[in-house]
């Protein structure tokens, strides 16, 4: 059976990104890397209130023992990645924000052993909600799609909202990322198993998993693997960016449009990723916490391009050699090429829960901004109906009350509008400019 | 460090702009073969006075002269003025209409991206106004027709009087002193007029490129030739003169396909969404109708386009796209 285009599901506005970059590690199955000889956790590894160091200097940590305490409910647990002894706890600069923040350095003993009653199956069947819930939170998962938004906080709807359909997210629509395809085509059983656990969590009945058509191999797969569950379905979606987002994975799916700002609660959906659904199903049926995941390391910087399994807290060179970085390298990001954080030093960088991709890029373009000519190409690829034209000059402008006018705020910085500029205006910058402004502004009262 | 997206596509100005003079070439050869190699010297003379007048004033602006240069947008202008100019128009009246579309037109509202009006269009008016002798006479009329470089050019001090058998002339009725065309002689480019406007099937080719290059869009010329269509039909029959009812003959003439498909498709003085084009599109066709209706000109497309234009800003506040997730606010 073959789609033709026009069947395919999809949203308005978006990209399609000549070189994707893809290609490059489509076909490389996840590998391990050597264990690192020493781990860094930054304790915001999530969105919320950073974790609290619950270990000191000297102690001995097992793999798998929780070593930063979740503080409050928006937040979550940090676990330690390898067995061995903390040698410090220390700020250390956070690879995505770039502000110092405590992190605990574990020296790896090699020993590699698990904590005490954690890597032992347990029988799922007749877990309760909460309980399922309970292991979510133990686990501390958070989103791994990149918004690394903690888990249980999506999974504990208001009383007054009900979820009717999960979503799974399996559309992977930054260029150059493969890590989620590689999961998928993996372990397609497991995340399967974790979105049912998801599922019972929320007393949702109905799921719909987004693969976006350049992954049929992983839709006939997925296919196959819920072919008994009616209440699964398997939607093929148009290679478009951002078609992974939220908003327009809704769109496409279930045609329910909510504003930007908003969560997909507002319309009775839950979206999980690929890589949180099988962190789900690790942590309920094996009690794992989260401490490893797949990291695609890519780029024209990197002469051997992998997907790697590394766990969280592992230096960011020692990943770049394993992939024989080139010396010529230009730039390294966290992420994809559209949304990604660039590093500003390699040799601090350390991976986190929500780094899904590690891209080094040789050269890149640079070119002289000019003034908008207004060409309308930033209003028709913006998916979310602002007008980066206007944005970008009344930000530039400093005119910040005509920014909210023009819902800056409701901006999501997909990058489109940036990406297809052919006066090559620094959109996305202007608009983040903006709104840090306007928030300290507004801090400032 | 930068912020992402960390990849572009492979858009830019220049890359635009250049590829807007690759597609007005075939009106201009259309234009040179039809009325002789004097309109190369008339294209060339425009160019070169936009070039060097950008020049100098990115100069005196101190910012950078030869990237602006090298982005085409000068000798864009330059050629869109040319070609709405009488074949034979004298040099000084293409070097001061360039210098106008540039300094006054372009520059003096910021360079590229600020100006209002479309600053070939602006020029073509401001000669109108000025040169008003020199800009309606000199047109040039070929006796053997496209395809034949060797013909005897004949100067026609006319005061219009050409210009009027362009829009009074029919196929079907037969004035004294007018010259008949036929329909595919208007859209071959068989017929006197301004270098440029002349041969339609030469407009559409170009046209045909930019749409599909993606750096015009097709719904501004569609709606604006369906608009004039449309318009001649539905006012009132005039007896003046017997063709003035016929849409045919008011879209293959007088410069509609050379504003439709690369006047009003200018980015800058034209709206940002899809809503706010069309908007602009039927406007200029709807005034471009009135104007060959009821007033003194016999041509509308000029002044349609630059009062379009400066409706733009207000187009643009009505026709805001819809924000993501909300309803349409209304006015």
């Amino acid at each position: 059976m073959t789609l033709v285009k026009s069947q395919l599901k999809t949203f308005l506005g978006g990209i399609h990104p000549a070189e994707d970059g893809k290609i490059l590690t489509l076909g490389k199955q996840m590998t391990a890397i050597p264990l690192p000889r020493t781990v860094y956790l930054v304790m915001s590894q999530h969105i919320g209130a950073p974790a609290k160091p619950v270990v000191k200097k000297g102690d001995f940590v097992k793999k798998g023992q929780m070593i930063g305490d979740a503080q409050g409910f928006i937040s979550a647990h940090v676990h330690a990645s390898v067995s061995g002894k903390v040698v410090d706890v220390v700020p250390w600069p956070h690879p995505v924000t770039g502000i110092k923040c405590p992190a605990v350095v574990i020296e790896n003993s090699g020993e590699d052993v698990w904590m005490e009653d954690m890597n032992v199956a347990a029988d799922t069947d007749n877990l309760s909600p909460e309980e399922i819930r309970h292991s979510i939170q133990s686990a501390g998962i958070v989103g791994l799609g990149g918004a690394t938004f903690p888990t249980h906080v999506k999974l504990t709807p208001p009383k007054d909202r009900s979820i009717d359909t999960m979503v799974l997210n399996g559309a992977e629509c930054e260029p150059f990322l493969t890590c989620d395809y590689r999961l998928m085509l993996d372990k397609p059983h497991e995340i399967i198993e974790g979105l049912k656990l998801i599922m019972r969590c929320i007393g949702c009945k109905k799921a719909h998993i987004g693969i976006e058509e350049n992954k049929r191999d992983v839709y006939n797969l997925f296919k196959d693997t819920v072919a008994k569950d009616p209440n699964i379905k398997v939607d093929l979606m148009e290679v478009k960016y951002p078609q992974g987002a939220e908003h327009q994975l809704i769109k496409a799916l279930l045609n329910r449009e909510f504003k930007p700002t908003q969560l997909p609660l507002e319309v009775g959906v839950v979206v999980v990723n690929v890589g949180t659904a099988f962190a789900v199903y690790e942590a309920v049926k094996f009690s794992r916490p989260l401490i490893e995941r797949i990291v695609t390391v890519t780029g024209n910087g990197v002469k051997d391009p992998q997907n790697f399994l590394v766990r969280v807290g592992t230096p960011v060179r020692q990943l770049l050699e394993a992939a024989k970085l080139t010396p010529d390298v230009n730039k390294i990001i966290f992420g994809g090429p559209m949304m990604g954080i660039a590093q500003g030093n390699i040799d601090t960088a350390v991976t986190i829960k929500g780094t899904g991709g590690i891209l080094a890029l040789r050269e890149t373009q640079q070119w002289e901004s000019r003034a908008c000519i207004r060409c309308g190409r930033c209003v028709d690829s913006c998916p979310y109906g602002l007008n980066p034209s206007e944005l970008s000059i009344v930000c530039e402008a400093k005119e910040f009350d005509l920014a909210l006018d023009n819902n800056v705020m409701e901006c999501k910085e997909c990058g489109c509008c940036s990406y297809v500029c052919p006066a090559k205006r620094p959109i996305v910058h202007l608009i983040k400019f903006a709104k840090s402004e306007i928030a300290k502004r507004k801090a400032k009262g | 460090m930068s912020v992402s997206p960390h990849i572009y596509d492979g858009e830019n100005i220049p890359r635009i702009m250049w590829a807007v003079v690759f597609s007005l070439l075939p009106a201009g050869i259309a234009g040179t073969f039809a009325f002789g190699y004097y309109c190369l010297s008339v294209i060339f003379l425009c160019c070169l006075t936009s070039v060097v007048t950008e020049a100098g004033i990115m100069f005196f602006r101190k910012q950078p002269v030869i990237p602006t240069i090298k982005d085409g947008s000068a000798v864009v202008t330059g050629i869109l003025l040319a070609y709405t100019l009488p074949p034979g128009v004298s040099w000084y009246v293409s070097v001061i209409g360039s210098f106008f579309a540039i300094a006054i037109v372009k520059h003096s509202f910021g360079g590229l991206g600020n100006n209002i009006w479309n600053p070939a269009l602006a020029a073509r008016a401001f000669l109108q106004v000025a040169y008003p002798a020199a800009i309606n006479s000199d047109w040039r009329i070929m006796h053997h027709g496209i395809g034949n470089l060797v013909h005897n050019i004949t100067r026609i001090d006319s005061e219009g009087k050409l210009m009027d058998a362009i829009t009074q002339a029919t196929p079907l009725t037969k004035e004294a002193g007018a010259k008949i065309y036929t329909l595919t002689q208007l859209f071959v480019g068989n017929i006197p007029g301004c270098i440029g406007e002349t041969s339609v099937i030469a407009l559409l080719l170009g046209g045909a490129y930019l749409i599909y290059k993606c750096y015009i869009k097709w719904y501004v010329p569609v709606y604006y030739i369906i608009t004039m269509f449309v318009m001649v039909l539905v006012l009132p029959q005039r007896e003046v003169t017997p063709w003035a009812n016929n849409p045919f003959y008011h879209i293959f003439s007088g410069g509609l396909f050379l504003g439709a498909f690369f006047m009003a498709t200018d980015m800058v003085t034209s709206p940002l969404t899809k809503r706010g084009l069309i908007i602009f599109a039927i406007g200029a066709g709807i005034l471009t109708a009135l104007i060959r209706f009821y007033s003194g000109y016999p041509e509308g497309v000029c002044y349609s386009i630059l009062l379009m234009n400066t409706a733009t800003p207000l187009i643009d506040r009505y026709t805001k796209p819809r924000l993501y997730g909300t309803r349409r606010k209304k006015g």
